[in-house]
């Protein structure tokens, strides 16, 4: 295993590091003339926004904040840094450094959402080629690019089945059906939007069990969310008779494909009889995931459900390009103007150097990674993989440490803090832990043979590890950042604080300022 | 400096190497003796103590003479303060009892218990919810909530819970299981209390996964949805346990924990029925059913709700059972369906199915349930 150790650094938080009166910038005092041409700037706010006191940001000069984030920056892995195929259904592809290139254009980085379309003509023709790539590869008829991620693009979703129901005059649809091992967003937004959610388990083999939706479906079935293949990598076969079972009681189906990593030429959401559907372009399509932003989740509908999508969609009558506000049943706005462009433009360029071949091989070599990872797992001691009986897996597995817990009484949070000794992360599963001891692993296209093979070599060593020494693996990390993290203030709503000035409130007994 | 206080039920899991199914009765110990059964409970005990070891110095623990914890303690290195007296090694009930009373005006900051079923409710009998308590488990079966999984993990839940890493608590059941039934090949068990243990939970989530709502407020959201669609045509008969007492608690109505409730237009009409008053009082009614699945296996009917009889869920219907669970304990199933014991076989099949369990506010699942 190589030798790793990760920087460490004591570094306070960026709000202790304030100096009072300390500046980054010195920003010149607006000059008459000016001031006389455009106003004072503050004055044409409504008097009732203004703040009385300003906000308590931290005070500190450039160099000082470059070194910190820096200094941060060196505390963290990443799909740059590691052999990142621990984070499972996140897609930690390589996300090409020559696409920074072309967001960095000032074509790209200066555009301005209130431009004149007549000069952004380049832009919108990116954006709606992506459309026809999209619409291509997944069978629907419309995308938009509006949603800044999968949840956003899952809002947008159930928005619609929302809309359309109402204008059919269907009120008393109120309920939403996902799977457990959808992704929890599925659920969340629907939840959000003021549904009733069903959530559907799997049977033995670990598909989501058919016999249970039926059940769920009834004159109340508003839609069904799904992910497919789930969080398992198993693939639900009978996916077309989902859709049909939906239908037929009078609800809409939406395709999660936040990751379709695995499926990208091979199956497509239109045949699987689905209404609506969506891809992040920071997973699939190799946009960076930007640490929970800025991103894309690219929302695609069929031809009845265009009228209902967010605005603007980009026009094209053969000879330009326009941004279309004036859609009918439109459900207005999920964000801002037409979405984040950086990340339509790096989808674009990561599919036009692929193009339709290169698309489908990377699917294939996709799955073909992962089985290697689910067969070398196999002969960990220690180690199984959920619902056996299905051995074939898409694009990710969802293992579990079960038996070496047993054995040991090392965890797999204990595995994925030792992992971390190695420059490697791992990650367990989505709530709730339906599997024991969860991990999953995604190995996406990116990576070589070599690559994945040391990474789970150094697995396979720290589960024999677990055996020979588990106090060993129990108390890592030893060459991380910090060592092990008392995690029971997560768990105490005294203690637990998300933003600064909920820490000084709840820790240091201070109001925080404004 | 933190008093953890024990008690070794030293007879506790005698019986069950030797096929009694429990120690419950001075008879039965004979046999058991008479059969060679080695005690174990000191052993289940001692892997628990174990786990504690390294707060030697910073905890005292407070127990009862020789074989109730004394010599546990010492031989895992602690020098306890003994109180009390035993008159023999073979303990009974009463010194069970006698010796949770005399720890808690000895104001222990936790109590560990070894044994099992039995113990628990001598336990529950002697200081009832007044001290937060735990149980290693070292009976023969052992159907009660109070329980860690195993010994080891009892300690370490102690130990979380001494170094105050863990501070809530929650309440879990403890059953009562008929032996002598038991051994006869009847499982006639009836929900018995509660008592406070530490509340356990696998804190660490991934990045990814949001913190899991605490139990209490699980109940409450399960309460406020079933609350939601009380229809005031019909007669809602309430089945025990704590999820289902949220309903009640939210509807500010007086309840049976332990027993069967019955109610009409939101207003309580028969509290701790037996199977007979519950069948008189529904007979001609529309009426729906609430239950909640009771003990660490899952069952629906049968265990701690035996008043809730064959004839009682025919008179009812199927169609009109509503289930409510927490998502805790559908996720302690680890996908295991949810069970039926009825004692009528074929009504058991007739039950078995999809139901729609209601988890939360707006939130359900499609869950099999089948005969256990």
């Amino acid at each position: 295993m190589k030798r790793f150790h990760q920087a460490k650094w004591d570094e306070p938080v960026i709000f202790e590091l304030s100096t009072e009166g300390e500046r980054g910038i010195l920003i010149p005092k607006t000059e008459k003339e000016i001031e006389e041409s455009v106003g004072d700037g503050l004055s044409v706010l409504p008097e009732k926004m203004i703040r009385k006191k300003p906000p308590s940001l931290p005070e500190i000069s450039q160099m000082r904040v470059l070194k910190h984030y820096l200094r941060l920056s060196q505390e963290c892995l990443g799909a740059d840094l590691n052999i990142d195929i621990g984070q499972g259904t996140c897609t930690m592809k390589y996300n090409p450094k020559i696409n920074e290139v072309f967001v960095r254009s000032p074509k790209a980085s200066e555009l301005h959402p209130l431009q004149d379309e007549g000069t952004v003509q380049g832009s919108l023709e990116i954006m709606y080629r992506l459309d026809l790539f999209l619409r291509e590869i997944s069978g629907m008829d419309r995308f938009t690019f509006q949603p800044g991620g999968g949840s956003q693009a899952i809002f947008g979703m159930v928005s619609i089945i929302h809309a359309y129901h109402k204008l059919k005059g269907e009120d008393k649809r109120d309920e939403i059906i996902t799977t457990i091992f959808s992704h929890p967003s599925d659920a969340a937004a629907a939840a959000v939007k003021g549904y009733k959610v069903i959530t559907i388990y799997p049977d033995a083999d670990g598909l989501p069990d058919i016999e249970a939706l039926k059940k769920a479906v009834s004159e109340h079935t508003a839609g069904l969310l799904i992910t497919n293949p789930e969080d398992t990598g198993i693939f639900n076969p009978h996916i077309a008779e989902f859709t049909k079972i939906v239908h037929e009681a009078g609800g809409l189906c939406g395709y999660d494909q936040a990751n379709a990593n695995g499926i990208l030429g091979i199956t497509r959401a239109k045949e699987a009889g689905f209404d609506l559907c969506f891809f992040n372009l920071h997973k699939t399509f190799s946009s960076p995931h930007g640490c929970g932003g800025p991103a894309t989740g690219a929302l695609g509908v069929k031809k009845e459900l265009i009228p209902f999508l967010p605005v603007p969609v980009v026009d094209y009558d053969g000879k330009k390009y326009s941004l279309n506000y004036d859609l009918p049943s439109t459900i207005g706005k999920i964000r801002e103007f037409y979405g984040v462009f950086p990340a339509v433009l790096r989808a674009y360029a990561w599919i036009m150097g692929l193009g339709a071949e290169g698309l489908k091989e990377v699917a294939n070599v996709a799955v073909l990674n992962n089985n290697y990872v689910l067969n070398r797992i196999k002969k960990i001691r220690g180690a199984s993989f959920s619902f056996p009986k299905t051995e074939n897996r898409i694009e990710q597995v969802r293992y579990s440490w079960e038996e070496l817990t047993k054995d040991t009484g090392v965890t797999t949070e204990d595995i994925i803090r030792r992992m971390a000794d190695f420059g490697f992360h791992l990650w367990t599963s989505h709530h709730p832990f339906i599997i024991p001891q969860p991990f999953t692993i995604e190995p996406t296209e990116s990576y070589s043979k070599k690559e994945i093979d040391e990474y789970l070599d150094t697995l396979e060593n720290i589960a024999k590890e677990a055996y020979e020494n588990p106090e060993k693996v129990k108390n890592a990390p030893y060459n991380s950042v910090v060592h092990k993290i008392d995690q029971s203030m997560l768990d105490d709503p005294e203690k637990w604080a998300i933003t600064w000035r909920s820490y000084l409130k709840k820790h240091r007994n201070n109001s925080g300022g404004t | 400096m933190k008093k953890l206080g024990l008690i070794v039920n030293p007879i506790a899991g005698m019986g069950g190497r030797v096929g009694l199914k429990g120690t419950d009765g001075i008879d039965t110990l004979e046999k058991a003796k008479k059969l060679e059964a080695k005690p174990w409970a000191e052993k289940r005990a001692k892997e628990a103590i174990e786990e504690i070891e390294y707060l030697k110095s910073r905890i005292k623990i407070i127990t009862y003479p020789a074989p109730m914890g004394e010599n546990v303690a010492r031989n895992c290195g602690f020098l306890p303060e003994i109180i009390g007296n035993i008159e023999t090694e073979e303990t009974t009930a009463s010194d069970t009892k006698r010796a949770a009373k005399d720890l808690y005006k000895m104001g222990v900051d936790l109590l560990l218990f070894a044994g099992g079923d039995g113990t628990a409710r001598d336990i529950y009998d002697a200081i009832g919810e007044s001290l937060i308590v735990l149980g290693i488990p070292a009976g023969v079966k052992i159907h009660s909530g109070v329980y860690a999984s195993t010994p080891e993990r009892a300690g370490k839940l102690a130990s979380l819970y001494l170094e105050g890493k863990i501070k809530r608590v929650t309440v879990a059941e403890v059953m009562d299981i008929d032996e002598e039934k038991y051994r006869r090949g009847i499982l006639s068990t009836r929900l018995y209390g509660y008592l406070r243990i530490p509340f356990e939970k696998n804190y660490i989530q991934g990045l990814k996964a949001p913190s899991p709502i605490s139990e209490r407020y699980n109940q409450e959201a399960i309460a406020f949805e079933i609350i939601e669609n009380i229809s005031d045509d019909l007669f809602y008969i309430i089945g025990p346990g704590t999820t289902t007492r949220a309903v009640m608690e939210k509807l500010g109505l007086d309840y049976s924990l332990l027993g069967v409730d019955l109610i009409y237009k939101k207003k309580l009409i028969g509290k701790d029925l037996n199977e007979s008053e519950l069948l008189k009082k529904i007979k001609g009614k529309k009426v729906r059913l609430i239950v909640t699945p009771i003990g660490g296996q899952g069952y629906v009917f049968g265990r701690g709700n035996q008043q809730i009889s064959p004839e009682v869920i025919r008179s009812v219907g199927k169609e009109n059972i509503i289930i409510i669970a927490t998502k805790r304990k559908i996720e302690s199933l680890l996908g295991r369906s949810l069970l039926l014991d009825t004692g009528n076989k074929i009504l058991d099949r007739e039950l078995s199915g999809y139901y729609r369990i209601v988890t939360g506010y707006r939130e359900s699942i499609i869950y099999k349930v089948t005969s256990g």
